[in-house]
């Protein structure tokens, strides 16, 4: 589903991706785990396509599609969804007819009909049950006074009711309570699917005894130097990052 | 693939589409401004000696005053002399089979439609075109009920007893240089009389369209609502897209008597200028309401979403115990357009109650100031004000300003005031984006979220047209 081929990414003057490959099929799970500063949320952001960004080189290939052409709202519609790592307030605009508008364009661009105000509440109040999350945050504004755990959880919601092909999660579980993590990650288990790929971007190990990876990435100073199956990133939570940084020029190749 | 800035750039030059000219035969008076000019003005309007007389009392007084220069907008010096005051279709109107197609069409183009077949239903439009009023609708149904909807013009032919008594009763011929001015010089605007406890069954409006160039346009209305009446009144604009500036001083006075309630929205979209800032119209206006009776109500309602520069500050007297006067404004600035905008709300009966809710959109290089009075004099006890100005940034280089005033002179007096500042920023355009909204749609999501609490005083079917508008003149302002 997803192919980074040789990517270089530069952001405000400096070079922090390179050389990015990876591959992820539809129906798996991908962890990206690293270090601060190595550049983990810059990919993720490249993918959903933050301008701030300039990709220097390689390309990226998404269904067939050169993902780097499409603008953020394409990729959306195209089913590429990122759980932000700081999701934005945006005062006056309330959630529900935030989510509204997000999920009649995504349906649209499916070739679907449009839901009015009726139906899309009615398939609201449903998804939001099973998150466990309460009703009343739909009549707030998007994310306007909501705590850290209502943000990260707001964006699993979100991730649930717009149901995307390929689901990036930008550091998740930073700022999360034991609790709010268990219930993002059942939130998260609950959309596996064999025509679904998630990337779990984490710089802890603990997300990943609740979301269980197939493929676990190191990825230090601008490239991927490591990947294996789920037991490396308990190798990792037990000797830490140190003997991958430093001059990584051995870097090991994307798994299969 | 084009990048975003490619994008914004081929949406900022789209067209102001109201901007076409209508090509017809005028009879426009020469430029310059003396008491000739004021006399043809009157003698073609056919008015009486009385209101000749008053239109030169303010004209010798206009020329003891000086402009004032406190305003918080720029604009190089007006030529009063390089203005023509006076321009009409040169055929003499009698009734709508007379009027000029092209007229007729022009209207319809604006989405007015005049014709008896097309007439909004609901909606009485008086359509004035430059000087003169064009044609009214339903003038004869609103009669049946002792309503009187005319153009300024002829209410001072037909029930001159009526505009003697009221005109300069809330808006004196001294009040500023522009409200002087325009008592010399006006030329059409609407006449709206509703008698004794008859609830207007329509909504009334006028339409104000410039055309002719280099001339001003100096509207008057006068709307005078007897105890117990209701009436929703809503005024539109536009005007050509032309290199010039042309000024547009209006005046507009309400009086509401005991129990009565006006209602007054405006929907202005005066050519803003262009990117660059060159032509646009000058919006110097002085409205104001007198709350006169007890249990009185006057409210306002604006989205100035046009012109060059727009200088004014709708506000309500309430004279009547337990008046109560609104405000609620949502003023856009784009690309170069500055706005001196606000209200003033003079408290003078007991328990009088006033309600401001100004929202600024600023983008672009616009500059927006609001300057907001609340006045509560001695005798005013038991006023009660509530204020929220907020203001909204996109992009870094508009620029929002406020300056509140208030000066309370009884000390049971309450009053609230609310500010804030927020900003589009590019992470919230991101946000919405990355959720498959585009960017033009994101910002409508962002600025009608933030205009929510005024739309929703506009009569519902402006409220559409509204949000429609304000979506068009933010086009191409994120970037």
């Amino acid at each position: 589903m997803l192919e980074i081929k040789n990517l270089y990414v530069k952001a405000g003057g400096h070079e922090i991706l390179k050389g990015v490959n990876l591959r992820v099929n539809a129906g798996e799970v991908h962890s990206i785990m690293g270090p601060n500063g190595s550049g983990k949320s810059t990919l993720a952001q490249v993918l959903a396509g933050r301008e701030t960004y300039e990709v220097t080189g390689g390309e990226v290939i998404y269904e067939g599609k050169n993902l780097l052409e499409m603008a953020p709202e394409e990729r959306a519609r195209e089913g590429v969804f990122m759980a932000f790592q700081y999701p934005v307030e945006i005062p006056g605009v309330g959630s529900a007819q935030f989510l509204k508008a997000a999920l009649n364009a995504i349906r649209k661009a499916r070739g679907l009909e449009e839901l009015d105000a009726m139906e899309f509440l009615t398939l609201v109040k449903q998804r939001i049950k099973v998150l466990g999350m309460d009703e009343k945050l739909l009549h707030r504004s998007v994310n306007e006074g909501f705590s850290g755990g209502e943000k990260k959880r707001g964006e699993i919601f979100q991730m649930a009711l717009l149901e995307p092909r390929l689901c990036i999660m930008d550091e998740t579980d930073s700022g999360l309570d034991i609790d709010a993590l268990k219930i993002v990650a059942k939130g998260v288990n609950g959309l596996r699917s064999p025509e679904r790929a998630i990337i779990v971007v984490t710089h802890y190990q603990r997300l990943l005894d609740y979301i269980v990876p197939d493929y676990v990435h190191v990825l230090v100073d601008g490239r991927i130097v490591r990947s294996g199956g789920k037991e490396l990133a308990l190798e990792l939570e037990e000797k830490g990052y140190a003997r991958f940084e430093g001059g990584a020029g051995a870097a090991a190749p994307a798994r299969r | 693939m084009s990048t975003p800035i490619d994008m914004i750039e081929s949406l900022v030059s789209k067209e102001y589409k109201w901007g076409f000219v209508t090509d017809i035969e005028q009879d426009i008076v020469p430029r310059g401004l003396n008491e000739d000019v004021i006399r043809l003005i009157s003698a073609k309007k056919e008015e009486p000696e009385w209101l000749l007389e008053w239109r030169l009392k303010a004209y010798r007084h206009w020329l003891t005053m000086k402009e004032p220069t406190w305003h918080n907008v720029h604009y190089p010096p007006i030529d009063y002399q390089n203005i023509s005051y006076y321009a009409a279709p040169k055929e003499k109107l009698q009734s709508l089979d007379e009027v000029d197609p092209e007229l007729l069409r022009t209207f319809e183009k604006l989405g007015i439609p005049l014709g008896e077949q097309k007439q909004l239903a609901g909606v009485a439009v008086d359509a004035v075109f430059d000087s003169v009023s064009v044609a009214t609708t339903f003038k004869e149904k609103l009669a049946e009920l002792g309503i009187i909807f005319c153009a300024f013009s002829e209410a001072a032919q037909r029930h001159p007893e009526l505009v003697r008594k009221y005109l300069g009763s809330v808006v004196p011929y001294t009040d500023n240089f522009f409200a002087t001015l325009n008592s010399a010089v006006f030329t059409d605007g609407s006449f709206c009389y509703i008698p004794k406890g008859v609830r207007c069954p329509m909504e009334l409006s006028t339409y104000f369209r410039i055309n002719a160039e280099s001339t001003g346009q100096f509207e008057r209305t006068l709307i005078i609502a007897e105890p117990g009446s209701y009436v929703s009144y809503l005024e539109g604009c536009t005007a050509p897209m032309r290199d010039e500036n042309q000024l547009h001083a209006a005046v507009v006075e309400l009086i509401a008597h005991d129990d009565a309630r006006i209602k007054y929205s405006t929907i202005q979209n005066w050519y803003p200028g262009d990117k660059n800032g060159k032509g646009g119209i000058y919006n110097f206006v002085t409205k104001r309401g007198k709350c006169l009776g007890r249990n009185s109500h006057i409210s306002w309602t604006q989205v100035e979403t046009g012109s060059a520069i727009t200088w004014k500050y709708p506000g309500c007297m309430l004279v009547g115990d337990n008046s109560v006067g609104e405000f609620y404004s949502v003023a856009l600035t784009n690309n170069r357009q500055q706005a001196d905008t606000g209200t003033k709300m003079i408290h003078i009966g007991k328990n009088t109650r006033s309600t401001i809710v100004s929202k600024g959109i600023s983008a672009g290089y616009g500059q927006n100031t609001y300057r907001g009075m609340v006045k509560i004099l001695k005798g005013a006890a038991g006023a009660r004000n509530y204020t929220q100005c907020d203001s909204l940034l996109i992009g870094d280089k508009c620029g929002a300003h406020t300056f509140p005033y208030i000066e309370v002179k009884n000390s049971t007096a309450r009053m609230e005031h609310e500010a804030s500042t927020s900003k589009i920023g590019d992470d919230q355009i991101f946000y919405c984006n990355q959720r498959g909204i585009s960017k033009e749609d994101a910002v409508n999501l962002i600025v009608n979220g933030f205009c929510k609490e005024v739309f929703r005083e506009l009569p519902m079917e402006f409220a559409v047209e509204a949000q429609k508008l304000l979506g068009v003149s933010l086009e191409g302002s994120v970037g």
